[in-house]
């Protein structure tokens, strides 16, 4: 289809990119912004004079907060895959009587607005005292990635060659032989854009943080922003250079998980 | 939530959000084997069962247990919330609050829906033929949904900022009067569903170029054969055949726009007054978003609107049924 070069294609695709992601920049050239040039008029278009007070700040008052979005954001992943991995397993080899069901439920649980969510756990979490902890906070942020996590592992396993499955019975493997041994190292790539998904989710949640930990004393980066904007609506340089720290994981995510996500669908396009 | 891809189109032909899930079978197969081993099954399944009960049943049912008592916080404290049935419904729906936050919500969701999908939909096809570069460019487009929402949030509160905002200082120069964007009740709602937009776009996107890819060239070569021109073919080809996905994508859009509450809450916080007040954002604020946290009412809002996004779900689920019958 592409003999000759359509040069006017890639013009205007680099166009569109450029208005598209304008925001990010404007993040970027924000958080490298020297304080009193915030309200020069007109705005500084790129930072010539470029200070990193924004990051100093970051690094100064924000690192607990980034820690515990780390740790929320890997606590969500181990709990994600220990629910779902197996559920997937179950639904998608082992015929699991009312599994059709069941997806129909999970596919109901994706549709229940958070912010409800958030109130239910907040009754719940109030008698268990479990406000501002961050086991609540991770349990909480799953319930987004769970339902995800299984009906993804679940389309992925339904598509393992059964030759393979039934070669593991003639050996011997019981079921959970044959999920540690076979069908986990198969789904490894599913494993890994399930896993993404989770830490990225629970990294951005700000629902959930702002309601169950708000009275924390380890709340995550989220609502390290957040509380920025309502103390010093001055200091937009910090408050931007907090903002392009929050999105080193999904810049990462995105050099990274394009190649596993690419991975995940070969295999899936080699298998019958 | 507006990011959130889910497992879309699963059995539309799509790709999945994003392209996450692999290539997946149409349906899946069901055995009538009476399996021996469906204990193992159960077991397997067991944490998910647990976990569904627990961290699922259990919170919803709690929040209609908070809906139809009158909780406060010293009731919160001592348990002993009055038992008042459905006042609380009575209370919302005679709220002045509620036509706005209404009328509001239908015009944030239909307003992103729109533009979302059209613009995803111009994008998608203009991504179709590969050109240099295009891949690339395609996968920079995925920023804005990856970004955390409070990120991207209060980037866009900063542009639209009255005094010292880029869109601003943008009119001014070219002689236009300044938009007073999120503090005027006339702009408000405009300006976080411009944000939310921008925000859904990659989502529309990535499904809409997959559905793409799943018609077949031979059918635009025919059409050019016929002497179809290129906006010919858009509306002959690409348009219905790209009907089933348009429609799982705009539903599925629906659903997690009517869920929206970080983008409004930290450009306005639902105001000035009500007048960027979703129902999402008018449960957020009764429960959390004030000094005098009112469980009740926020409850029963937000049961509302998981009645109104189960209504658009099963009418998605509806369509990809009907979808799977005739594939």
């Amino acid at each position: 289809m592409t003999g000759r070069t359509v040069w006017w294609k890639t013009a205007l695709g680099v166009f569109f990119t450029l208005v598209m992601l304008f925001p990010v920049y404007w993040m970027v050239n924000v958080s490298f912004t020297q304080t009193g040039d915030l309200r020069a008029d007109p705005p500084h278009w790129f930072p010539w004079d470029p200070t990193v007070e924004g990051y100093q700040a970051v690094f100064a008052q924000q690192l607990p907060a980034l820690a515990t979005s780390l740790l929320v954001g890997l606590g969500c992943v181990l709990l994600t895959v220990v629910i779902a991995a197996p559920a997937g397993y179950a639904l998608a080899l082992l015929h699991l009587r009312g599994g059709r069901t069941l997806n129909f439920l999970l596919l109901v649980a994706q549709m229940i607005p958070a912010v409800v969510m958030a109130m239910g756990f907040y009754a719940v979490y109030n008698n268990l005292g479990l406000l501002n902890t961050i086991p609540g906070l991770i349990v909480a942020d799953s319930t987004v990635a769970v339902p995800f996590g299984v009906l993804l592992f679940t389309a992925f396993m339904s598509g393992i060659p059964r030759e393979l499955l039934s070669a593991a019975r003639v050996d011997g493997a019981g079921p959970w032989r044959t999920f540690t041994s076979i069908v986990l190292p198969v789904s490894r790539n599913s494993m890994l854009t399930v896993s993404l998904f989770a830490f990225l989710w629970a990294w951005s949640d700000f629902i959930f943080a702002s309601t169950l930990n708000r009275n924390g004393d380890l709340i995550p980066i989220t609502l390290g922003i957040y509380h920025y904007i309502g103390n010093n609506t001055t200091q937009w340089n910090a408050i931007m250079a907090t903002a392009v720290v929050a999105s080193v994981p999904a810049a990462i995510l995105l050099v990274v998980a394009q190649r596993y996500v690419a991975a995940g669908v070969t295999a899936g396009a080699v298998k019958d | 939530m507006t990011s959130n891809p889910a497992v879309v189109g699963q059995r539309a032909g799509t790709r999945g959000a994003a392209g996450t899930t692999p290539a997946v079978p149409p349906v899946r197969r069901r055995r009538r084997t009476l399996n021996p081993s469906q204990w193992a099954a159960v077991g397997f399944a067991a944490p998910l069962l647990v976990y569904l009960v627990v961290f699922y049943a259990y919170p919803l049912w709690r929040n209609i247990d908070l809906s139809i008592h009158d909780y406060t916080i010293r009731a919160f404290v001592q348990g002993d919330a009055e038992f008042v049935g459905l006042e609380n419904y009575a209370d919302v729906f005679a709220s002045s609050t509620f036509p706005t936050a209404l009328l509001n919500t239908a015009l944030f969701t239909f307003g992103s829906i729109a533009f979302q999908f059209s613009i995803g939909l111009a994008l998608a096809v203009f991504f179709r033929s590969s050109f240099r570069l295009s891949n690339l460019l395609r996968a920079l487009f995925l920023v804005p949904w990856l970004l955390p929402l409070i990120v991207s949030a209060s980037t866009w509160a900063w542009m639209l900022n009255s005094e010292n905002g880029i869109v601003n200082s943008v009119i001014t120069a070219f002689g236009g009067d300044q938009i007073n964007w999120l503090t005027s009740p006339d702009t408000a709602l405009l300006s976080v569903t411009i944000a939310n937009v921008w925000l859904g776009i990659p989502f529309n996107l990535v499904i809409l170029y997959s559905g793409l890819q799943n018609i077949p060239g031979e059918v635009y070569e025919a059409a050019s054969l016929d002497g179809a021109g290129a906006w010919r073919q858009f509306w002959s080809v690409t348009f219905p055949l790209l009907r089933p996905v348009s429609a799982i994508t705009i539903l599925l859009g629906l659903i997690y726009t009517l869920k929206v509450v970080d983008v409004i809450w930290v450009m306005t916080t639902g105001g000035p007054g009500d007048s960027s007040t979703t129902l999402a954002i008018w449960s957020y604020r009764e429960a959390f978003g004030t000094g005098q946290p009112d469980f009740s009412p926020a409850a029963a809002v937000g049961n509302l609107l998981i009645v109104i996004a189960l209504v658009f779900g099963f009418l998605h689920l509806q369509l990809q049924r009907r979808q799977e019958a005739t594939s």
